[in-house]
């Protein structure tokens, strides 16, 4: 109950682009969890003679390259866009920050190591090293998962670390060191708590990298592959309209722009907040 | 001089690393592109080859030495320029690379050009002013502009400019252009669409390295003796936040290695990327791993520059 | 004559929660021109405040209320923006606290100190040059002439404090503004930055707005005292009516608190004592083939405390004092030397030493706001050592963390809060608290004090002297300020630049024979009195001999250096009468002597 409270406060304390920012996300979750039952028609089904329909009643979002109900196959395809992109930045996220707490109180040539090896992985741009990981291994769901992962890691990594260090510095770790407290109590309970904050926004932030880096690579032909299909792909099988000027094309491309332009717009009024908060 | 010294000292120090962080990167790359059993001679003829066949061509590509002499003699071909055989198109891979890469490298400088300019002088504007309306219009529109994927960008702008107004084709073959209006019509639109984003971000870590100059004391104490705004970021916080906006500058034109993949395709662009998502496809594995070496070379080279930038700009490393 | 500045119900307030929350509450006083007047208050008085409002300008968040100023002709509050740039840095000026921090790290100390002049138009670039140096050579700063072309970072604090003054009087204002200027020194820097101060400001008879939470300092630079506490007057008048003669409660109790009474020391117990340490080198840094780390911070210290025994460590920054705890505490590991704990060798590797040893000494430090983890209740907190030292769990630990509350006077209920939730002094208390629920032996008090107001402070210190008393525990007492050590120590050890230079009990530390940096640290002190900076001798160093490694190190500051052996040997440890050792080459009749001659011409060199 204290929660739910809290969160409603929170949310009544946002600005305007906060707020906007949380009506999406909330959105997209609910379609996340409920979509395909929300579909008003089957997702694969050929509903209309005419292809790259416009908007209209009875198809809100227009009709593909097939003739089947864009907004049926847009509530699929962003169940699957989001479900990829929240484990593979989960996975980022929880790695990046777990080699980041060993590094930052091992220190010395464990924290060398690990750093060399994630600065070499962040200088290979995200694109680049999932179009090696496709080219290598193929482009099923679960590698591409672990390439999203793989790539935005070093990032959290870096991160975390950073923010590790500093709060090592502090003097109630000097303490508890100083009270002959072992490395993981060190870094679970008196570290970490202090850390999540910022993390948790980084969090949303791979989630976003994540959605544009799959989504893109799907456009490319090179992500998802059918019969799955993800908002990226959806905008691949229907470039053919782009001269018609179908909607078809730009609602999938829309769809992930809302969804990501949500996520910042809610982190950056929650870290503004933050902000605030901690100066007053 | 003990003065240059110290500076020489760090900038050898840096270029060492990304040497170092280059190795590593090579080592990954090429770990990745070997890992499967599935031999490249194999893909390359198919499934009804004959064993000797696909014994021969792996022969002769090399692929039958162990994986440490390969690796070895990659590299040393990356250093020396012989940058393999193709599989697919029976060319020397450089070859292929050099019809592309200068594309690639106009677009960039061409994107890079109009973008920094814009940038800097957004975010630093937006710092000076931090809570008026122009920070706040530029705040929310950066914010929202970082995550709006590129081929959305690209297909407004294909849907705006190529099928509504027809200004600009659609298409741009980069194709003998034979003066500057014809240059501005190619380049229009997948400038734009790399713009958008890279301004965006360049813009939002400009305005927060200024706005974290502009916090600190001595800020406080140029306006304490009668400084005007101009003159205290202009002349006080700017010279200080020149190696954080060096850093935010090299690490959004760093976006551009991967955002140019989706512009090139899109748009039919000749140029490196497209040359790398081919390869992909083909599983052309001697272009994949030059491509990427490439990409990231140039990543680590930005970020070199960067941090050049930033040691020589600051007296304390300067001077001891 | 009418006063130059009048101030006339000053009033300030800060946006909180969406609420204004004044912070300066109908302030008022005059000043005469050519006079200079101190506001005296502890943080959060509102003594920056309002200082800054004398230039017009509110922080970020902050807005001037009501009131008036007048400075001159000028009424600063009713100014346009545009007059508000020509009044800063022509009119009024101000000198910050943090000179480090003040000054633009790019850009050259010319550029910045003739700026003001270049901004106002009030003197060509050449002439505002010029003007500088004059400056800098009245302000008695080494090579005058080529201090202007260094950066900021190649100089030091106590010179970078004074160049902030030329920079404030480039332009002849009629106010100077001046923010606790020296609180960021040492002592013995302060006494030269306090003198070049005044002296300028007596030449020059310029009006000054003194602002500081130090009593003593202030006696010696101001004509009238101001007294304030939550942005509220307390008093006003004459400085040495307000010294000799308080009436407000609050003007009592900070005068109280800064002459700390002596607390009763213990007697000596026998037996083992509880911690030697003898030969000990340490420092931080990668560490060479013999051992030896890059940067040494101690060398070869020798120390011992004896059970139920206070001894407090004195240095300055850079002495090593506080790399002394951390050695004791195990956080910085020995190069050499060695450590004994109750007989026992005590090792100095985290990793090595045994649980019962870490419970036995524990480590106490200086800054409260990170010295509490801010994820954590107070209860949390410590209930981790009773659980970690002695199995302690569920309603015996919460027994005893209501004991321990109880035992640093706080009241139980604050154990269900969080660290933010509390005031500076009630965070030491827990850090404290902490200490003792391990009940240990030893107690590392690392700068506990420092960082606190005066009247907290003196609060924590007759608490220290209580759990003395009541449970036996012996303190490392460590600190940068003589009357605080000798306030609650029964021994005192001076360290300079990491080697201990002097030591004894407490009452012998401060009677001669000193060892000539002790000498110099006791007499920087401020007295509580007016007049005592004109009775500091000018102690001059004639030529600046740099310190060599082995040799003496305050070779380049020693007023009585002795040519010839001091730079040729390394100083001899000198066991004096009374329980005193120093490391000089004098005797201790040399020092008597030497420190026993008046003050008006500086000391003889002597030749060997």
């Amino acid at each position: 109950m204290d929660i739910a409270r809290s969160g409603w406060r929170t949310a009544a304390s946002l600005p305007m682009a906060g707020r906007v920012g949380l009506f999406f996300v909330l959105l997209w979750l609910a379609i996340a969890l409920f979509g395909p039952s929300l579909a008003p028609h089957d997702v694969g089904a050929v509903v209309s003679p005419d292809v790259f329909a416009p908007l209209s009643a009875a198809y809100p979002l227009g009709t593909d390259y097939l003739g089947r109900d864009m907004l049926s196959r847009i509530l699929y395809a962003g169940r699957f866009t989001i479900g990829l992109a929240l484990v593979a930045a989960l996975a980022a996220s929880v790695t990046g920050t777990t080699l980041a707490l060993i590094a930052a109180t091992a220190g010395g040539w464990v924290d060398e190591v690990t750093s060399r090896l994630m600065d070499a992985f962040i200088s290979i741009p995200s694109k680049m090293l999932a179009l090696v990981m496709v080219a290598a291994f193929g482009s099923s769901v679960g590698l591409l998962i672990l390439t999203a992962a793989l790539s935005y890691t070093p990032g959290a990594f870096r991160i975390a670390r950073s923010l590790a260090v500093n709060v090592k510095t502090l003097e109630y770790v000097q303490a508890a060191r100083a009270r002959g407290e072992r490395l993981a109590y060190i870094a679970g309970v008196e570290i970490l708590p202090n850390m999540v904050n910022p993390m948790l926004a980084d969090f949303g932030l791979r989630f976003v990298f994540v959605v544009l880096l799959l989504s893109g690579m799907s456009f490319l032909g090179l992500g998802v592959q059918p019969p799955d299909a993800d908002l990226g792909s959806l905008v691949r099988e229907n470039i053919g309209g782009l001269f018609e000027g179908a909607p078809a094309v730009v609602m999938p491309a829309i769809a992930i722009a809302t969804l990501t332009v949500s996520v910042n717009l809610l982190i950056d009024a929650l870290s503004g907040r933050a902000t605030r908060a901690s100066e007053s | 001089m003990a003065e240059k010294a110290l500076a020489a000292r760090l900038i050898l120090h840096r270029v060492g690393l990304g040497v170092l962080t280059l190795l590593i990167v090579s080592a990954v790359i090429f770990t990745i592109t070997n890992l499967l059993p599935g031999d490249a001679a194999q893909e390359a003829l198919g499934q009804s080859a004959t064993a000797e066949t696909v014994a021969a061509l792996r022969a002769q590509y090399g692929l039958d030495k162990p994986a440490p002499v390969r690796y070895a003699s990659w590299l040393s071909g990356l250093a020396t320029g012989n940058l393999g055989q193709s599989f697919t198109a029976s060319m020397p891979v450089r070859d292929l690379i050099a019809t592309r890469l200068p594309k690639s490298l106009l677009l960039a400088a061409v994107t890079a050009a109009v973008s920094v300019p814009i940038a800097l002088a957004m975010g630093i504007l937006a710092a000076m002013w931090r809570g008026g309306a122009l920070d706040r219009v530029l705040s929310l529109a950066t914010i929202s502009m970082v995550a709006v994927p590129e081929f959305l960008v690209a297909t407004i702008a294909v849907l705006v400019f190529a099928v509504k107004l027809r200004w600009f084709p659609a298409l741009s073959n980069a194709v003998d252009i034979r003066d500057a209006g014809q240059f501005v019509r190619t380049y229009a639109m997948p400038v734009l669409t790399l713009c958008f984003v890279v301004i965006a971000q360049m813009a939002r870590m400009t305005r927060a390295a200024v706005i974290d100059q502009l916090g600190a004391s001595y800020v406080e104490m140029a306006v304490l003796k009668g400084a005007k705004p101009a003159r205290v970021a202009l002349r006080h916080a700017l010279p200080n936040a020149i190696g954080p906006i060096a850093n935010a500058v090299a690490l959004s034109l760093s976006y551009l290695l991967g955002g140019v993949v989706i512009v090139e395709t899109i748009f039919n662009y000749p140029g490196l990327a497209s040359l790398m998502v081919d390869a992909v496809t083909n599983r052309d594995m001697p272009v994949v791993q030059a491509c990427a070496m490439i990409f990231c070379f140039a990543y680590l080279l930005l970020v070199l520059a960067a941090d050049l930038v930033a040691i020589l700009s600051n007296p304390r490393l300067r001077h001891r | 004559m009418e006063p130059l500045v009048q101030v006339e119900g000053l009033r300030v307030v800060v946006r909180k929660d969406g609420r204004d929350v004044p912070i300066v509450k109908d302030v008022s006083f005059a000043i005469p021109k050519g006079e200079v007047l101190a506001l005296i208050g502890e943080s959060g008085s509102g003594k920056t405040t309002i200082a800054l409002t004398m230039l017009g300008y509110a922080r970020r968040g902050c807005r001037i209320a009501a009131g008036s100023i007048r400075i001159g002709d000028t009424k600063v509050l009713a100014l346009t923006p545009e007059q508000q740039y020509a009044l800063r840095g022509r009119k009024v000026s101000y000198i910050a606290q943090s000179a480090a921090a003040a000054f633009n790290p790019v850009k050259t100390i010319m550029d910045q100190v003739v700026e003001g002049a270049m901004i106002h138009g009030t003197a060509s670039r050449a002439a505002a040059e010029a003007k500088a140096v004059e400056l800098f050579a009245a302000l008695a700063l080494p090579d005058p002439r080529g201090i202007g072309a260094r950066y900021p970072h190649q100089v030091s604090g106590g010179q970078l404090q004074r160049l902030m003054a030329a920079m404030a009087l480039i332009t002849d204002p009629e106010l100077v503004v001046l923010d606790e200027p020296t609180t960021a020194l040492d002592v013995t820097t302060q006494i030269e930055v306090l003198r070049a101060f005044r002296k300028v400001v007596r030449e020059r008879g310029t009006t000054a707005v003194y602002v500081s939470h130090d009593l003593a300092v202030v006696a010696q630079m101001a004509d009238q005292i101001l007294v304030l506490s939550d942005g509220e007057m307390r008093e006003v008048g004459a400085t040495a009516d307000i010294l000799e003669r308080p009436t407000h409660p609050y003007t009592r109790s900070l005068l109280a608190a800064a002459a700390p009474q002596l607390r009763a020391g213990t007697a000596t117990a026998a037996g083992t004592p509880l911690l030697e340490i003898r030969g000990l080198v340490a420092g931080y840094g990668r560490v060479d083939a013999s051992g030896l780390p890059e940067k040494r911070i101690l060398n070869d210290i020798d120390l011992t405390i004896a059970r139920g025994r206070t001894v407090g460590v004195i240095g300055e920054s850079g002495s090593g004092k506080t790399t002394l705890a951390r050695v004791v505490a195990g956080l910085v590991p020995a190069a050499r030397g060695t450590v004994l704990f109750d007989g026992k060798p005590l090792p100095t590797n985290l990793k090595a030493r045994t649980r019962e040893q870490f419970r036995r000494i524990q480590i106490v430090f200086q800054n409260a706001d990170t010295v509490l983890n801010p994820a954590h209740t107070i209860e949390r907190i410590l209930a981790r050592p009773l659980a970690f030292y002695h199995g302690m769990r569920g309603d015996e630990a919460r027994k005893r963390i209501a004991e321990l509350l109880d035992l640093v006077k706080m009241p139980a209920a604050l154990a269900a809060r969080r660290p933010a939730e509390l005031s500076g002094g009630q965070k030491q208390r827990v850090n404290l608290a902490r200490a003792l629920a391990a009940n240990p032996d030893l107690i590392l008090c690392d700068e506990v004090t420092s960082a606190l107001d005066t009247v907290v402070a003196a609060a924590i210190l007759d608490l220290l002297a209580e759990l003395r008393r009541e449970l036996g525990v012996s303190y490392m007492f460590i600190s940068h300020d003589i009357s605080t050590v000798r306030a609650v120590c029964d021994e005192v050890v001076v360290l300079y630049s990491g080697c201990k230079v002097d030591s004894g009990s407490r009452a012998a530390i401060t009677a001669p024979p000193f060892h000539p940096y002790a000498d110099l640290l006791i007499s920087s002190v401020p007295e509580l009195r007016t007049g005592w900076l004109d009775g500091v001798p000018v102690r001059t160093v004639a030529a600046k001999k740099p310190a060599r490694e082995g040799l003496c190190t305050f070779l380049d500051r020693c007023p009585v250096a002795i040519d010839g052996v001091c730079d040729r040997e390394a100083p001899p440890r000198r066991a004096l009468p009374g329980g005193k050792e120093i490391l000089c080459h004098h005797t201790s009749s040399e020092l008597e002597q030497l420190q026993a001659v008046d003050t008006s011409r500086p000391a003889p060199r002597q030749v060997a």
